[in-house]
């Protein structure tokens, strides 16, 4: 490794100040400290709500999305192959290189479109307002085509990355100073400029024409809904907890999200009260919604066990909800923002027949009071000391 | 039952601020504290609260296409007004604006000086005035648009609260200097309406 240093270093002066390529100092900068630990401690924003180390907290989350990147690549090559050959039963009857070869084939197109499209507008950012690169572009790059359905056409992908990056990020000032998710929003964008490309039953597996007979496509969600609770009988919960249904490329396995939840609560990267409360509030709104059920065949009767691990709820509460620069901030606010998450969820999935899924949205609508929450726990806070020392 | 789902539909389904983009004026402008905005967001609670209803009962007892029967008697049955209605609902909103304006003056000093100027821009808030035409155009019934006063009133003061505590933490952001302040603004609008569209198409 010795001679990369020696290179890094021989062609710094021509980046830093007075140097030929000193408008492409960000570039340098981003490749030196990807490659290696800095000498210098981050000196911009997040350091107002964060105390950690950017460039640790970053690849601490990319290390926690391994399992699920791991998954999503065998399980898009699965679902591709079951959707051909009914005769596939589960995932034990498929050759497992072949379905990560297939499956690989279907995310590297996405993920090189958005590290070119996103990268390249996080480039000229940077180099025009004179910031670092910042290596939460690692996470939202990986995040983004990871909540993405699989058949997504490579355009839109390009648009929905460019919409996060730039007005979900930038505009805000970069890394630290957004307000919603910036891999969220490019989502939630393209979710409602492309709703047809976005949900249904046809984009989560290859095209429809080659689809085999009987085969329908649709995720367990959206069979919640169409067949009411009916549609347990002829699905398996561990199917779904290890992931092997439809859906987008990362957000199907329960477990994969499990395991990089171990990480990042045990890294103290990822805030387990934002984890527990979500659950917390999906499981009591849904015990709410049985109650309310009219007869037990209608989808309000799906029980907790099962919203839980349908849709892109555990990878939401893992990865997304959890983002600390748009998340409640205060320890009361966070149980608070995560409750509300995870009431939100199942009320879109269970009242709005528009949205089976609602994970992604409610995230983002929490995002959007997650300020508001704080101020006033940080308010009530200081009315109760005020209180204690007799000011009051 | 059927007020519950007018009042969820106003709160969040039709919100006068992110859905319909009424009311702006003051959104933007009054939006820079929490602290005013919720009273400004009080203060529009407080009067759509009142004066849609109160329109209502202007529209269903002078307006309406016979509505003056129970006064002048059988020859008023096909006298109809509501060609006045414009006019009526923007005094009654004036009017009401005065009395809130002069009662949050004697009861809480320190709001009507952080209010400022801005109690009085209610009175052209079109967002008042919307719950008005809206409460016309639907044919709410009295309880109904007392109701939807209320609600329509809660949803902005929501979407007012929310605006303000981002753009509190947006001190902290370093935005571009041609986007700083208004520009910003619009784009954080546009964004938390794009939240909003989480409830859009819910079906109570």
């Amino acid at each position: 490794m010795k001679p990369l240093r020696r290179l890094l270093d021989r062609i710094a002066p021509q980046f830093e100040e007075g140097g030929k390529w000193k408008k492409a100092y960000p570039l340098w900068e981003a490749l030196d400290s990807f490659l290696y630990t800095p000498g210098i401690r981050t000196s911009s924003g997040p350091h107002i709500r964060d105390g950690n180390d950017m460039k640790r907290t970053m690849v601490t989350v990319v290390v926690a999305l391994i399992p699920c990147t791991l998954f999503a690549w065998f399980n898009t090559g699965f679902q591709e192959m079951q959707a051909l050959d009914p005769s596939i039963a589960g995932p034990a009857q498929v050759d497992w290189i072949a379905a990560i070869l297939k499956g690989l084939g279907v995310f590297l197109p996405l993920y090189i479109v958005t590290v070119a499209v996103g990268g390249a507008l996080e480039t000229l950012f940077a180099v025009v307002r004179k910031h670092e690169i910042n290596e939460g572009f690692l996470v939202t790059s990986l995040l983004f085509p990871l909540i993405l359905p699989p058949t997504l056409p490579l355009w839109q992908v390009g648009l929905g990355i460019a919409f996060g990056v730039v007005l979900g990020k930038e505009v805000f000032g970069g890394t630290g100073m957004n307000i919603l998710n910036p891999a969220l929003t490019g989502r939630i964008f393209l979710y409602f400029a492309y709703p047809a490309r976005m949900s249904g039953d046809g984009v989560w597996t290859a095209s429809p024409e080659s689809w085999a007979d009987g085969y329908s496509g649709a995720t367990p969600l959206a069979r919640f809904y169409s067949e009411g609770s009916a549609s347990l009988e002829t699905l398996d919960w561990w199917d779904s907890f290890w992931g092997f249904i439809p859906g987008s490329l990362g957000e199907t396995c329960v477990a994969a999200c499990l395991l990089g939840a171990a990480i990042l609560v045990f890294t103290k990267v990822g805030s387990w009260r934002i984890m527990l409360s979500c659950v917390l509030g999906l499981v009591g709104t849904t015990l709410l919604f049985n109650a309310l059920a009219p007869d037990p065949g209608h989808y309000l009767a799906i029980p907790w066990e099962w919203q839980l691990v349908t849709g892109g709820f555990a990878f939401g509460a893992v990865f997304m909800a959890t983002d600390p620069v748009s998340a409640a901030q205060t320890r009361t606010g966070m149980w608070i923002y995560g409750a509300l998450i995870g009431a939100l969820t199942v009320m879109v999935r269970v009242l709005n027949p528009a949205y089976p899924e609602g994970m992604m949205l409610a995230i983002i609508f929490m995002n959007i009071f997650a300020p508001v929450i704080d101020h006033y726990v940080v308010r009530a806070n200081i009315r109760r000391r005020e209180r204690r020392l007799g000011l009051q | 039952m059927e007020l519950v789902n007018i009042a969820l539909k106003a709160i969040f389904v039709e919100n006068m601020a992110l859905a319909f983009f009424l009311g702006m004026c003051s959104f933007l402008a009054v939006s820079k504290k929490v602290d005013t905005a919720m009273g400004l967001g009080l203060a529009v609670i407080v009067v759509l609260g009142i004066t849609v209803p109160l329109n209502n009962l202007i529209k269903n007892c002078l307006l309406d296409l016979g509505a003056l029967t129970w006064l002048l008697g059988d020859q008023a049955a096909d006298i109809d007004l509501s060609f006045l209605g414009l006019i009526a609902y923007i005094s009654t909103i004036a009017a009401v604006v005065q009395i809130v304006e002069m009662a949050i003056d004697k009861f809480s000093p320190a709001l009507y000086a952080t209010l400022g100027v801005f109690v009085p821009l209610i009175a052209v808030n079109c967002a008042i005035l919307g719950g008005s035409m809206f409460m016309a155009q639907r044919d709410y019934t009295f309880a109904e648009s007392a109701v939807y006063g209320v609600s329509s009133g809660v949803g902005w003061w929501m979407a007012i609260l929310a605006l303000a505590a981002i753009r509190e933490k947006l001190r902290y952001s370093n935005v571009p200097p041609s986007l700083r302040g208004l520009g910003i603004t619009f784009i954080t609008t546009g964004l938390m309406s794009l939240g909003f569209m989480i409830f859009a198409g819910i079906q109570l």
